[in-house]
């Protein structure tokens, strides 16, 4: 028996995850319209590579990974691309963000799907199997699940997070239940291909239906591999925590799980590995949860790209619903429109009312009681945090470690001023990180200045030179025609300078006239027969002109040029 | 007595070449507060202060020539940190010097001659383009500085302002819906 850790801190919510676990995962029926955000991974935007009005079959890459940390997009059904442009997506922000826009034609036909037998594969060629297929972390961060696999560290425990901490989701729970043995699959090509013996899967203890399903499924397999429930403690999904409970190893501030020898994957994020690698499916559906505020609460699984109206639809919203989370009700993000498209970040959707959550009270001053400092779970000092953020000092919280909060809102739950302490620490990471930019820019303006300055001035330094050298050149040039003049006369040699000038003038005009004399117009030479007869022909016709002109008046000039007959 | 004075002589010389060695040896170049100064200016080169960029105006501020409160692009926040670099009160704007907001220069490549003139005008080389060949703004190099529209004889060139998008979305200072009490 493995021997748990605790880490510091942690609330207990209440979980309402018994309200959506009640039915199995459903298939969303194929909504009448899809639409494809190009970024719904950590790291660049993926670019579009089809065109609108082009047919493409399920599965197919609509968008190629740019750049080292990005990810692939793909059709979730086939159908026509009918648009790519600017659409709402999920963010708290409501800007709009490139999007492809999917009418299917209802036959859902897939693509080519390449399958590959893992214990052949080299870790390096599945990563690219995992980018082309755009598998992406499931538990929220998206982040590329082939980024991971890159790292020439070696990692020694694979820890699977099943752990699921946030309430009312219930996607992985579900998921857990019903496709373990898939999941089984999944983790072991991700240990085959991180080459580790220890697998490690972490499960909250409030979901004994998703550990004896694991378990089986691994007792199945007869792989080597540990099934463990830890405490229920929010926020005890979160990959630092769950390693630091499985293995009683902290991850260090700033540093990644591999750094440890640890690497952390979510239990969806190993299920959408054996899809991709055993079915050849990209990644064109994840299981979401529907819930809160609604007649049915449930999972269903559905493309990328559904509205999430379609899918609170089928859950039947109450009738006081006024505001659609996505996420959880700790650390999710409130719907700009209940349209937005469903993303490969999407665990959950909760339909919201101001019965089920309360708007929060006015804030009232922060009195110090450190509520916040017991229950964090990176120990930091949210009071002085939030003291910082809020009177715009963002050097002294950086000092005070704010890009360690992992912004779960545990401080913020149990604050007794109900200040809203997440917000500000995400206000003061996003001032940070823009100042950080602007720094950025402007040491490349002052670079670029500085370097153009040089280049002036090199420039200027060059053009003196050249001129220098032409004067010397021409100096020396005059020198030596001088010192040829003085030879030839030698009787001379006292000349002075104008007589030298006149002799220069005299002997450039004898070369002239010996060049006039010696040149000759060369298109009359080497005339053929026929020319000549022309040449002979247009004279006489010539002759014949004047002599007409000359008759016509006698008061008329001559023709100027003419070449006396 | 005069031991006492010779031992004090001798200090004073020792200490003296001590010093004239160290005045020699660890001479800094350059006048470092101008370069901390120069580290707060946001880097436009754009001369909006009345010098020719950002490391002149640095230096002027430095020798106590200009006031701190000359530089548009660096928005008050800036003035605060010059004020606070200096141990000075801050000082808001005048008139005539009110930051806008952030742009870059856009060309219209349908009315570009290419006469290169913005290229020359241009303080961080952040225009491409060569003599009668259409002209484009590298817009990630762009300072938003305004030197190249006054050279460009056909008026082509726009100051765009950036937009807010997701690249450069920001999370707002929380407020707080204030309630009516009777």
């Amino acid at each position: 028996m493995i021997r748990l850790h605790r880490f510091h801190g942690g609330i207990h919510p209440p979980t309402h995850k018994a309200e959506s676990t009640r039915t199995p995962i459903m298939s969303a029926p194929l909504p009448a319209q899809l639409t494809i955000p190009f970024r719904q991974h950590a790291g660049e935007a993926a670019k579009p590579v089809v065109q609108v009005g082009e047919r493409v079959l399920k599965g197919q890459l609509i968008g190629e990974p740019v750049g080292a940390i990005s990810s692939s997009i793909h059709a979730p059904t086939s159908g026509t691309i009918t648009a790519i442009d600017l659409q709402q997506i999920a963010h708290p922000s409501a800007l709009p963000d490139l999007c492809a826009t999917l009418v299917p034609d209802g036959l859902d036909e897939w693509g080519v799907r390449q399958t590959l037998s893992y214990r052949q594969l080299s870790s390096d060629e599945l990563q690219k199997h995992l980018r082309r297929s755009g598998i992406v972390g499931l538990g929220g961060a998206v982040f590329p699940s082939d980024m991971k696999l890159r790292h020439p560290i070696v990692v020694d425990t694979l820890v699977i997070n099943g752990a699921e901490c946030e309430p009312y989701i219930t996607c992985d729970d579900m998921l857990m239940r019903e496709r373990a043995e898939a999941i089984v699959r999944g983790i072991e090509i991700l240990r085959h291909a991180l080459g580790t013996d220890a697998v490690l899967i972490g499960i909250e203890d409030n979901k004994p239906q998703a550990i004896s399903a694991m378990q089986r499924a691994v007792d199945d397999s007869s792989h080597p591999f540990k099934v463990i429930a830890v405490p229920t403690v929010y926020p005890g999904g979160s990959a630092k925590h769950l390693i630091k409970v499985l293995t009683g190893v902290e991850v260090p501030s700033g540093k990644l799980p591999t750094d440890v020898g640890v690497q952390c994957y979510n239990v969806a994020t190993a299920y959408a590995v054996h899809r991709a690698v055993e079915h050849g499916e990209t990644l064109v559906s994840r299981v979401v949860t529907v819930t809160g505020n609604v007649e049915q609460p449930r999972n269903y699984e559905a493309l990328i790209g559904t509205p999430f109206s379609d899918l609170v639809a089928l859950s039947i919203p109450k009738a006081d619903t006024n505001r659609y989370i996505m996420g959880g009700p700790m650390m999710g993000v409130e719907l700009p429109a209940v349209n937005v498209p469903l993303v490969k970040a999407s665990n959950c959707v909760i339909a919201a009312s101001d019965a089920l959550f309360p708007p929060p009270p006015a804030a009232m001053p922060c009195i110090r009681c450190t509520r916040c400092a017991q229950v964090c779970p990176v120990e930091l000092q949210p009071q002085d945090l939030y003291w910082f953020a809020q009177s715009h000092n963002f050097g002294k919280a950086q000092e005070y470690d704010l890009f360690d909060c992992i912004e779960c809102g545990a401080c913020a739950y149990v604050c007794p001023s109900s200040i809203p302490l997440v917000q500000y620490y995400r206000y003061a990471k996003s001032e940070i990180r823009a100042r950080d930019h602007e720094k950025r820019a402007a040491d490349l303006a002052r670079e670029r200045h500085e370097f153009r300055q040089f280049r002036i001035e090199r420039e200027k330094q060059e053009k003196a030179e050249r001129l220098a050298q032409k004067e010397r050149a021409a100096a020396a040039a005059k020198a030596a025609a001088e010192a040829a003049a003085a030879i030839p006369t030698p009787l001379e040699p006292n000349a002075d300078a104008e007589d030298t000038q006149q002799m220069r003038i005299d002997a450039a005009l004898a070369r002239a006239k010996e060049q006039a004399a010696t040149a000759h117009p060369r298109n009359t030479e080497a005339l053929t027969p026929e020319q000549r007869a022309e040449i002979e022909a247009i004279e006489v016709r010539r002759a014949h002109i004047h002599s007409l002109a000359a008759d016509a008046g006698a008061d008329d000039e001559p023709p100027k040029n003419s070449q006396g007959n | 007595m005069i031991t006492a004075l010779w031992i004090m002589v001798a200090l004073a010389a020792l200490l003296g070449m001590i010093l004239g060695y160290a005045s020699i040896r660890f001479r800094v170049e350059g006048n470092p507060l101008a370069e901390k100064i120069d580290a707060v200016l946001p880097q436009t080169q754009c001369g909006q202060c009345g010098y020719p960029g950002c490391k002149p105006y640095a230096d002027a501020i430095a020798k106590g020539e200009a006031d701190i409160n000359l530089c548009p692009p660096g928005g008050e926040e800036g003035i605060h940190k010059l004020a606070e670099l200096l141990g000075v009160e801050f000082k808001p704007f005048g008139e005539n010097a009110q930051p806008k907001p952030k742009a870059v220069a856009f060309i219209d490549e349908q009315t570009c001659i290419g006469c290169t003139l913005c290229i020359q005008a241009c303080p961080v080389d952040a225009i491409a383009g060569a003599a009668k060949q259409m002209h484009t703004i590298i817009a990630s190099e762009c300072t938003g500085c305004e030197l190249c529209v006054p050279p460009c004889p056909v008026d082509c060139i726009s100051m765009l302002p950036i937009e807010e998008q997701l690249t450069n979305w920001k999370w707002r200072y929380p407020v707080y819906a204030l309630r009516q009490t009777s």
